[in-house]
């Protein structure tokens, strides 16, 4: 493994055993992204993209195969380690933004920040990161509800970098937004790749895989 | 705010604020059922043994083969007057002073149930008879003196009001149609006693023991014989004493000791206090049921919030604590409100029911306001642990997909 290396996959399958019958998500998958790296998984639904993400996102543990993060194999992970790798090297962005509703848009970026470190910001890096993605401080104070769809991103964007993840981790990041601030989105996330973040995309839309510089297809739960 | 997860408990209870107080007053219910119930029980208890502790020192010495019923010995001698009854004799007396003396007062007593006559009202009370020279070193008077001719006595409290008795009255014993009735002069009338073991003195008349031989004959045969000890620590030692001499041959005489009664008394009390708030807590355990049923509703509407929290890294022991700290506001918000209130209705409960408020602040019945919300909190946060670990436990990835 190449010390540039932030995510590996090793043949990793995932199997959910259903009632009417094992469901095959991932069929012995290896690649490997390296530190600063922009890609966009794409495929058909059902391909398995999702549960890649979950996997690498530490959501959820290979059924078989293995997969390091960052280094560590999150197959032999306890919840307690996993639970720790996403709020430590993890940023996950979501399509419905997932912010918390009885947290305003500062408390939401802020909140990591305190699992992370026991203790409020005091630094002003919530507020820093937050004018970045040009949220100002009025805005700030008010609860994910009364945002527009491209404040609400912009605002769970700068969660996921607050407590400086390796690896930016994006579902359908755009899917809730109309084209033009699904754009400026992707513009930020473009500039965050240029400042070195390793930026891994799910993405059914080619015009939004478009910006990531290397794309995996996913077809059947295997590497096409 | 520094604790976030804390904060998030707070908005959750504030968010629905209106579910939260319903849940609460399940809580504040069973506070107030459970510390004035317990309230009530320590007041009782604290009161009986107020007015039994003031005789403390008395042992009570009756034949043997008597039945009593076992509670209240001191109520025997209303049931007495039948010729069958069993009574000590004067050797027997003889033979109690001859032990007892030395350790305090000892007096025989007659007693008798009869009716008695003032004016239009009759009424049926007990009548003691006593040695005159005795009298005034065992019942203390509040009005009037103590009674030096064999015509006249001295009467109780609550019959002198009953019957409207003043110092002078005269009243007639002995019904009328069963044979000649006695004519007697009111002329002093007993302080307040209230229920003990040795004379109920409150409704009694209390008179010359010549008085009452010459009304009811059997002279030298007592009701009982009562030994008002100076120290009370030798109660053991009088009681084992009589009751070895007496007892040798056959079972002669029981001898009842007061502190025995007063520990049986209080012991019954506790049961009964204990029983009664357990009933009380019936109301505690609805109110569990209710908070479970919120801490539940919180869960399922915030499935989506928990994933969200498990995905970007939320521990699930915070997640549980979460849970708990919104159990447990809502168990202090109702214990507080509830001790409030009970200490306004526990006071309106003792004065009802008890008669008397002057022990409600002491330490043995405030302690039920406490103990209480502490059972108030507890039930809540009992509620909330299997709410709290369903949400901890959910999949993050099934949550995050919940509507």
């Amino acid at each position: 493994m190449c010390s540039s290396t932030v995510v590996e996959l090793e043949d990793v399958t995932k199997v959910y055993p259903l009632r009417s019958g094992d469901v095959v998500a991932l069929n012995g998958v290896s690649l490997s992204i390296d530190q600063g790296e922009f890609v966009a998984i794409m495929g058909p639904s059902g391909s398995g993209k999702s549960t890649l993400l979950n996997q690498v996102g530490s959501l959820d543990v290979p059924t078989s195969g293995n997969l390091y993060i960052a280094g560590k194999n999150i197959g032999k992970m306890d919840d307690r380690d996993l639970t720790r790798m996403r709020l430590n090297t993890i940023g996950y962005i979501f399509q419905k933004f997932n912010l918390i509703p009885l947290l305003t848009a500062f408390e939401n970026v802020e909140y990591p920040y305190i699992l992370k470190n026991r203790k409020r910001d005091e630094s002003g890096r919530v507020w820093n990161i937050l004018e970045v993605m040009g949220i100002d401080s009025d805005l700030a104070l008010h609860r994910p509800s009364e945002l527009s769809g491209g404040q609400q991103q912009r605002v769970a964007i700068a969660r996921a970098l607050i407590n400086d993840p390796k690896i930016l981790l994006c579902d359908e990041p755009t899917g809730n937004l109309d084209s033009k601030t699904g754009r400026h989105i992707m513009e930020i996330l473009a500039r965050l790749n240029g400042e070195g973040m390793t930026v891994i995309m799910v993405t059914h839309d080619p015009a939004i895989a478009a910006y990531a510089r290397r794309t995996i297809n996913l077809v059947d739960g295997k590497v096409n | 705010m520094r604790d976030i997860i804390f904060a998030l408990s707070v908005r959750s209870i504030r968010l629905h604020f209106l579910r939260s107080v319903l849940a609460a007053l399940g809580i504040v219910i069973g506070v107030v059922a459970i510390a004035s119930m317990g309230m009530m029980g320590a007041n009782m208890t604290l009161s009986v043994t107020e007015e039994l502790s003031a005789m403390g020192n008395i042992l009570v010495v009756r034949a043997s083969g008597e039945m009593h019923g076992g509670g209240v010995p001191g109520m025997g001698g209303l049931g007495g007057g039948g010729d069958d009854e069993d009574l000590i004799t004067d050797d027997q007396f003889k033979d109690i002073q001859r032990i007892a003396g030395k350790y305090g007062t000892v007096y025989a007593v007659y007693s008798e149930s009869d009716t008695i006559e003032y004016g239009d009202s009759e009424r049926r009370t007990t009548v003691y008879g006593l040695d005159p020279d005795l009298i005034p070193s065992i019942v203390t008077l509040s009005d009037g003196s103590y009674p030096k001719s064999t015509s006249s006595v001295i009467i109780g409290p609550t019959l002198a009001e009953r019957l409207d008795l003043k110092i002078g009255s005269k009243i007639d014993i002995g019904d009328p149609d069963e044979g000649p009735t006695t004519t007697v002069r009111v002329v002093g009338i007993i302080e307040e006693r209230g229920m003990s073991m040795d004379l109920n003195t409150d409704s009694a008349i209390i008179g010359n023991e010549k008085l009452f031989i010459g009304m009811y004959g059997g002279e030298g045969e007592y009701e009982q014989v009562n030994i008002a000890l100076d120290d009370i620590n030798d109660a053991e030692t009088v009681k084992t004493d009589i009751e070895d001499q007496l007892n040798r041959k056959e079972e002669e005489v029981s001898v009842l000791d007061s502190s025995r009664m007063l520990e049986s008394i209080t012991s019954t009390l506790g049961t009964l206090t204990s029983f009664v708030m357990a009933i009380a807590g019936i109301s505690l355990i609805v109110a569990a049921v209710s908070i479970f049923n919120v801490m539940m509703m919180s869960v399922t509407e915030r499935i989506r919030e928990i994933g969200i929290l498990r995905s970007i890294g939320t521990q699930k022991l915070e997640v549980r604590k979460m849970f708990i700290y919104e159990a447990a506001i809502l168990g202090l918000i109702g214990a507080v409100i509830g001790a409030i209130f009970s200490v306004a209705i526990g006071y309106i409960v003792v004065l009802a029911m008890v008669g008397t408020t002057e022990y409600f602040f002491s330490p043995g019945s405030l302690v039920y306001v406490p103990f209480a919300m502490l059972v108030g909190v507890i039930i809540c946060l009992v509620s909330g642990v299997y709410p709290a670990w369903r949400a901890s436990n959910l999949d993050p990835i099934d949550a995050l997909r919940a509507e």
